[in-house]
């Protein structure tokens, strides 16, 4: 068991209607890796985070989480694991410290443990001031911190992080952000998705791209960039399209550029993740 | 076995009650709004029929104002269950989104279904025992013992089950809006509440028998005139408790994994 990995997915299909949502997905996330699932709306990654969190059953495949069988022995599973949703999922009716309360009494914490974490974490998240506040008066960033708070609050192995920035102003996401580094420098796994290249080249250890249900490219950040090339040339022409070719060096983009005509307009920059999902699926992540 | 049992009993009733527990914040931080309002239906009832529609009537023996505050007491207790376990819960589900929380917790279904319904069941009686208090200011000749107080509890139960199995089933925070308008509506004014069912034509009749609301007039308003307990809407009563929580159940199921 201690050798499983943390998230192990065989063969996943969800269908919907006769549509696969999620259609033969196979993934192995290790322990303390801080892993980003991309991929636009409709993908299929909330769908699979919420049969990873025993939310929705599958249609087939298996999916162990940290060994246990989600399937068969919810119950295990469902203490292994914390979530931050996309959507807000805190209840509006109570304070901070009552949402972080109710989590800990439905985690099983004795009062005492409860009272240290729920004080520990608000000063984690920078909430303290606010803990005894309706969560009808927060802000976007504080509603967000208080769901990240409460998912850490029973200490799991692994964290879900489902669009964890999706609304936030760039100050607040910036703020997200180290407490995702400060989750992973803790031993946590992290699940992320996003559809933020920048979020998930900034943070993860290695990135999962799905598209239309189906896993299309794995490895790290790194790695994609180098199978397309380090290197974007985007070349505008007469008309309104921009062509983007793809190449391991400057100079053999240069090289290329110097054979133009002259006539387009040319700019050369380095790959990034976007590039990667555009080339793999003719898609932008945000469409 | 039977401390393997006794744990799990415990730990299961400890988990209803943390479910229940975040209900009874909300309910003490609008006690007083909560009480006012609850109040407001079944007085104008009391008022509109007790002693405006029927002063001087009698049924069956007795004043209908006698006659009419035990089934207005059921109606109160099915209305606040009804809407204390249904509303909630659909808010819950569908506005806040927070009860995917619970389903994700690891506790058991049978907790989770049993403290949502106990939210409606602590509504219900708070309702009810409220108007109580101030029917027998007005009507003091009916009698509240503890005959009187496990009718009421029953009630409460089949209606916060009846509630959470509404909510369950709800898409949109419409749907149990309709659903509200549909079955509780016509149960307020059929449901043996305002009148006899011995005034009725027999197929009407045999009609009003299937609601539960019938079952529970009649069983209060035995209790609150001292008549011994009617056995067959008392089981009947049961069989509606143990249908509408099974079927909530089977919901609940099929939700989670």
């Amino acid at each position: 068991m201690t050798c499983s990995p943390m998230i192990l997915i065989d063969g996943l299909t969800k269908e919907y209607w006769r549509n696969n949502v999620v259609s033969g997905l196979s993934l192995e996330v290790e322990k303390g890796e801080l892993f980003g699932f991309l991929g636009p709306n409709g993908a299929g990654k909330t769908t699979t985070i919420r049969i990873l969190t025993t939310l929705t059953k599958p249609t087939s495949g298996k999916v162990f989480i940290n060994g246990f069988d989600v399937t068969h022995d919810p119950a295990a599973v469902k203490s292994q694991f914390g979530i931050v949703q996309q959507h807000m999922s805190l209840n509006r009716d109570l304070s901070v410290r009552e949402n972080l309360e109710f989590h800990a009494r439905l985690h099983h914490l004795s009062p005492q443990v409860r009272r240290e974490r729920i004080n520990e974490l608000l000063e984690y998240v920078e909430l303290t001031e606010h803990a005894d506040h309706l969560i009808d008066k927060l802000s976007g960033g504080l509603k967000r911190r208080t769901m990240i708070a409460r998912s850490m609050l029973h200490r799991p192995r692994l964290l879900f992080l489902d669009e964890p920035t999706v609304g936030l102003d760039a100050q607040a996401r910036r703020r997200v952000w180290d407490l995702i580094r400060r989750m992973k420098a803790d031993g946590s796994t992290v699940f992320l998705t996003t559809h933020y290249i920048e979020e998930a080249e900034a943070l993860c250890d290695r990135v999962g791209i799905i598209h239309r249900g189906r896993l299309i490219a794995l490895g790290t950040p790194l790695q994609l960039r180098q199978r397309l090339g380090m290197i974007t040339v985007e070349i505008q022409g007469p008309g309104n399209g921009t062509d983007y070719r793809f190449f391991p060096d400057r100079e053999k983009a240069a090289g290329f550029i110097r054979s133009l005509y002259g006539e387009e307009k040319v700019h050369m920059r380095e790959s990034n993740l976007e590039d990667v999902f555009v080339e793999l699926t003719g898609q932008k992540v945000l469409d | 076995m039977l401390s393997s049992l006794a744990r799990r009993f415990w730990t299961d009733s400890q988990d209803a009650y943390t479910i229940l527990w975040a209900d009874l914040l909300i309910l003490k931080s609008r006690s007083g709004r909560y009480l006012l309002t609850t109040l407001i239906s079944p007085l104008l009832y009391l008022v509109a029929f007790g002693w405006g529609l029927g002063r001087g009537m009698s049924v069956n023996g007795t004043s209908y104002l006698e006659f009419v505050v035990p089934g207005i007491i059921a109606l109160t207790a099915m209305t606040a269950s009804f809407n204390g376990a249904g509303t909630r819960l659909n808010v819950d589900r569908l506005y806040f989104r927070s009860f995917d929380e619970c389903l994700m917790a690891p506790i058991s279904l049978l907790s989770l279904l049993l403290g949502k319904a106990l939210i409606g069941v602590v509504r219900g009686f708070i309702s009810s025992l409220a108007f109580i208090a101030v029917s027998l200011l007005l009507s003091p000749g009916f009698h509240v013992g503890p005959l009187f107080l496990i009718e009421l509890l029953l009630t409460c139960l089949v209606f916060s089950f009846l509630g959470v199995l509404a909510a369950l089933l709800a898409k949109t925070h419409q749907d149990l809006a309709t659903f509200s308008s549909l079955i509780l509506l016509p149960m307020t004014f059929l449901g043996g509440t305002f009148f006899s069912l011995n005034q009725v034509p027999l197929g009407l009749k045999m009609a009003l028998y299937a609601l539960p609301l019938t079952h529970s007039s009649i069983c209060l308003r035995a209790a609150a005139i001292g008549q011994p307990i009617p056995w067959e809407s008392f089981l009947a009563l049961a069989a509606f408790l143990l249908m509408f929580s099974l079927g909530s159940m089977a919901v609940l199921r099929k939700m989670s994994v």
